[in-house]
């Protein structure tokens, strides 16, 4: 079988050509979801990609979170089905509770977009398996409201749970707690990041390398498979 | 007050109006007078006073830009050019590329933010009229001194609304320049450059065709913003004295624009639209009377229909409005339902507000009277022109006199390596990473170069693997001292810059930044300036499409250096065989292609080492350059070099420390026979370039070169942790970082 994989598009959201893409390049069908329209017409897993989603006004996915499409992928994430969150889709996450923490403005206040390395930390959630646990990678970063936050209680339990699934290595872009870039659900089929694994799967374009081809393989394993 | 109506202004000739406080001068508000028989309405007053200012209707440079026009070289390339939205090129496969360059140099200066954010959203919807998807956007930048207080608040907010802007419009900025000097004190120049992709059949026109097609406004509510901006701000010169001008600037909001992109895209795929303008300076007087005017001439339109922001306004101020995300499109009425449609899925409001008729005048009605009847050529393409008087300024002489290669050069080795040290930190030549990282230059996903390369390249065919290359460059301490020159030397640069990363240099757009014209010293830069480019143009083969010329950037007396910006627009076949800056592979060969000369006039090095400003620019051949060109490209194209970097301000010494610093990897340079360490190192001689060779390709390298003529010289060799000048100095890679890199977050962050 070929997995089915959507990628929703809200008004503002940038990244979904490129999460499309990637999900191309990695063998899987790409579905392009409307975030009007519950339907998510029989996708296996979903990927809410990067942008500025209704502007960011308000809050970063703030707004997103009430749309016709996220009450559906809201239930079926519940259910178990994959979700993945690249940086406007991880404050989307969040917003819908279905991650812990926030995202705040980054601490020093820009725009920041680079060529960020990170650990991977765990290789055993949905999006991770053809990763290994203390993996490094490098992929791009670039966003205005990166910096990680929750209480105390919630990281000490998301470190004790093995649910931190990436580290940010060598630079902290943006004052993240524990240098979190991304973190996974406990039935580790919902992750969030803030950096960007879809514009690192084509040698030659961005950083040149394919470092975040990986998520992709990795949900395409997991849902042929299944 | 009560409406001025058409019947009650041919009623009351003697009634006094602000044609002086609009902007407008005696004699053209005696014209408008001739043109109507009748004295105009205070609605067509404000159309005519922003039309026909210097900004809208380059009454002052139209003489001089005609040339562009009149030695235009052969180029099958060219499918639109000069006059519509942006000039449109072919690059082959069935795709066309439409770009352009326009300046956002005045409201920058009084809000930055707001100023360069808006800026970057007017030439977005420039390209997005002829038909295309913008796929990338460059920002030419230039400020005050780097260590001046002022220049810290007009900076971070430019950067800030630049990226505010366009990173939320999902476009990856791919190149542009940041330039420091005082002459920019109190007059940033903030251009901005847009590339857009469409299939041929997509172009679309500005123009009102069809007698009963409806005219469409579509995108953001009219607001109060911007009103006058380009009577006001961008056609007078500032004062220190006077009103505060920031209600003239336009407020941004690009997740509008975001969904007025995606919504236009999708109504062009769908064939809905027969004419199509975008609403930037001067609003819908710009708008109706440039599509009326290029159509059939006949438009009438229902004023009261606009959607507003604020109910209060007046028609005047709603002809005036320059708020952003907004687009006015001509539409068949049997596609007026889906477009309405497409609309309304992408949350965008669009109101019909008028149609083309069969008659020759463009109406417009508030509330069932008549406010406007004018001929609409009269507005938008027959407004005044003027032979401003030019002459060689008195001080040119000794300007040039001053020459700079008398200046004292460094008596030893150690001052050398000193002076090389000081170049690199200088902020100008710095790296400017703390500006570009807050750029996003990877969304969109086809991004093959960008800052700091020396073009930006984006591919737009996955499956062919076809690209685009782009490279912005000016350089106003060249022209100061020869503006002729200095416009050469700016689009030579540009040019070699796009050929050295591998594409064919097709087209130019320009953004001419100078005086007032009011000035006779200023209109002959100008006039030097649009004839140099002119003729360099006609030699290199590379038409202009198109730009915009942006006038009276001078505080009180003082009028900024000469500043073309050239933006050179290039095609490569294959992404793959791009060829990027970094030296990244030990033991490959360096090559220097050119002559280096003993020209220092204007260079970096007179700048950072003595503050000194005179003589005359380096030599300019533009045959050279084009062969240059030619080298570089077969070269990439056939995987002869691994690395290239284009040979300008700063120097060899600069452009091999950006390579090595770029790559991880140290040189070691030998001062060629003929040259003096000094020279090699500084010269700012034109037409040259540095290349990375593998050693197995020197060989045919060499003879390629011989073969067609072009003197090449092996410098060296990529190797170590350390750039090594045999025989004078060695200076470790993380010695010349810090200094590169420390310079611009210390004077910003």
């Amino acid at each position: 079988m070929t997995a089915r994989i959507g990628v929703v598009t809200f008004p503002g959201t940038l990244d979904d050509q490129d999460s499309l893409r990637a999900v191309r390049v990695a063998g899987a069908e790409p579905v392009s979801l409307w975030h009007r329209d519950k339907d998510l017409h029989q996708v296996d897993a979903v990927i809410l990609a990067g942008g500025f989603s209704y502007g960011d006004y308000l809050r970063a996915g703030a707004i997103s979170r009430f749309s016709p499409v996220m009450e559906t992928i809201i239930e079926q994430a519940k259910a178990g089905m994959p979700v993945l969150g690249i940086c406007n889709g991880f404050q989307i996450l969040t917003e819908a509770h279905l991650l812990p923490g926030a995202m705040l403005q980054n601490n020093h206040l820009h725009f920041i977009c680079r060529d960020q390395k990170l650990r991977v930390e765990n290789a055993e959630t949905a999006w991770t398996s053809d990763y290994s646990a203390g993996q490094e990678i490098s992929v791009p970063l670039k966003n205005m409201d990166g910096r990680y936050v929750a209480d105390e209680r919630v990281l000490d339990e998301l470190e004790a749970e093995g649910r931190v699934a990436f580290r940010y290595v060598d630079v902290n872009p943006n004052g993240s707690l524990r240098d979190i870039a991304g973190i996974t659900n406990a039935a580790g089929n919902v992750v969030g990041l803030m950096p960007h694994p879809e514009h690192a799967v084509e040698p030659l374009i961005g950083t040149g390398r394919t470092d975040g081809l990986g998520f992709f393989t990795s949900i395409i394993k997991k849902l042929v498979n299944a | 007050m009560s409406l001025d109506t058409v019947k009650h202004a041919a009623e009351t000739p003697d009634v006094e109006q602000p044609w002086k406080e609009l902007g407008l001068k005696e004699d053209e508000y005696a014209r408008i007078r001739e043109i109507l028989g009748r004295r105009p309405t205070g609605a067509e007053l404000a159309m005519y006073s922003v039309m026909w200012s210097e900004h809208c209707s380059y009454k002052s440079s139209k003489v001089h830009l005609k040339q562009f026009g009149e030695k235009v070289p052969v180029n099958d390339a060219m499918l639109v050019g000069i006059g519509e939205n942006a000039g449109v090129v072919d690059v082959g496969q069935g795709y066309a590329v439409t770009f352009k360059v326009e300046s956002h140099n005045h409201p920058s200066y009084i809000e930055p933010y707001q100023g360069a954010a808006t800026g970057v959203g007017g030439i977005v919807r420039d390209i997005l009229a002829m038909g295309a998807r913008p796929v990338a956007v460059v920002d030419p930048l230039r400020f005050g001194a780097a260590d001046h207080p002022d220049t810290k608040r007009v900076l971070p907010g430019v950067v800030a609304g630049i990226g505010g802007y366009g990173n939320c419009l999902g476009l990856p900025n791919i190149g542009g320049e940041v330039v420091f000097d005082a002459c920019y004190q109190g007059n940033p120049l903030v251009n901005a450059g847009c590339i857009g992709v469409m299939k041929h059949e997509d172009i679309h026109l500005a123009q009102a065709s069809g007698p009963g097609n409806k005219v469409i406004l579509y995108g953001a509510r009219t607001g109060g913003d911007g009103i006058g901006g380009v009577s006001v701000l961008a056609s007078e010169t500032f004062e220190s004295t006077g009103p505060a001008k920031r209600p003239a600037v336009q407020v941004g909001d690009p997740f509008q624009e975001k969904l007025l992109i995606e919504c236009t895209l999708e109504i062009f795929g769908e064939k809905l639209v027969a004419g199509i303008q975008d609403l930037g300076g001067a609003g819908l007087s710009c708008a109706t009377s440039e599509l009326a005017s290029a159509g059939s001439g006949g438009m009438r339109v229902e004023l009261d229909t606009v959607p507003l922001r604020d109910s209060s306004l007046s028609p005047e101020e709603i002809l005036m409005s320059e708020s952003q995300e907004r687009m006015c499109a001509i539409v068949e009425p049997q596609h007026v339902d889906r477009f309405l449609e497409i609309c309304e899925k992408w949350d965008v409001i669009a109101t019909v507000i008028g149609e083309v008729t069969e008659g020759s005048q463009l109406e417009i009605f508030w509330h069932g009277e008549q406010i406007v009847d004018v001929p609409p050529r009269s507005v938008a393409h027959e407004g005044p022109t003027y032979h401003r008087p030019f002459a060689r300024p008195s001080w040119q002489d000794a300007l040039q006199a001053d020459d700079a290669n008398k200046l004292a050069r460094p008596a030893n080795a150690a001052e050398l390596r000193e002076q090389v040290l000081k170049l690199v930190a200088s902020p100008n030549q710095a790296s400017k990473a703390w500006i570009t990282d807050q750029y996003d230059r990877f969304v969109q996903g086809n991004t093959v170069l960008a800052m700091p390369e020396d073009a930006g390249m984006v591919r737009i065919d996955e499956k062919s693997n076809l690209g685009v290359a782009m490279a912005t460059d000016g350089n106003g301490r060249y022209a100061k001292l020869d503006p002729y020159t200095g416009a050469q030397l700016a689009l030579a640069e540009a040019y070699r810059n796009v050929a050295t990363s591998g594409a064919k240099p097709l087209a130019i757009s320009d953004c001419l930044n100078f005086g007032s014209p009011e000035d006779p010293d200023v209109m002959w830069q100008f006039a030097e300036a649009t004839r140099g480019l002119a003729d360099g143009c006609l030699e290199l083969g590379t038409p202009v499409t198109g730009g915009n010329v942006s006038l009276y950037n001078q505080t009180g007396e003082t009028a900024i250096h000469p500043t073309p910006v050239v933006a050179v627009l290039g095609v490569i076949d294959d992404v793959t065989r791009r060829t990027p800056v970094a030296f990244k592979e030990e033991g490959q060969l360096l090559y220097l292609l050119g002559d280096t000369r003993e020209e220092f006039g204007g260079s970096a090095w007179s700048e950072v080492v003595h503050n000194h400003l005179g003589g005359l620019p380096p030599k300019v051949d533009l045959g050279r350059e084009k062969l240059l060109g030619e080298i570089l490209i077969s070269a990439s194209r056939d995987g002869m070099v691994d690395a290239a970097h284009d040979l300008s301000d700063g120097g060899l010494i600069q452009a091999v420390t950006e390579s090595c610093l770029r790559g991880g990897k140290g040189a070691r340079l030998v001062v060629p026979d003929g040259l003096d360490a000094f020279t090699f190192l500084f010269s700012e001689s034109a037409g040259r370039a540095v290349v990375s060779i593998p050693r197995s390709e020197e060989l045919r390298f060499n003879d390629m070169c011989g073969a067609r003529g072009l003197p090449v010289t092996r410098i060296g060799v990529v190797d170590g942790e350390e750039i090594e000048i045999q025989g004078e100095f060695s200076i470790p890679l993380s010695e010349l970082r810090t200094a590169h890199e420390a310079t611009i977050p210390g004077l910003l962050a």
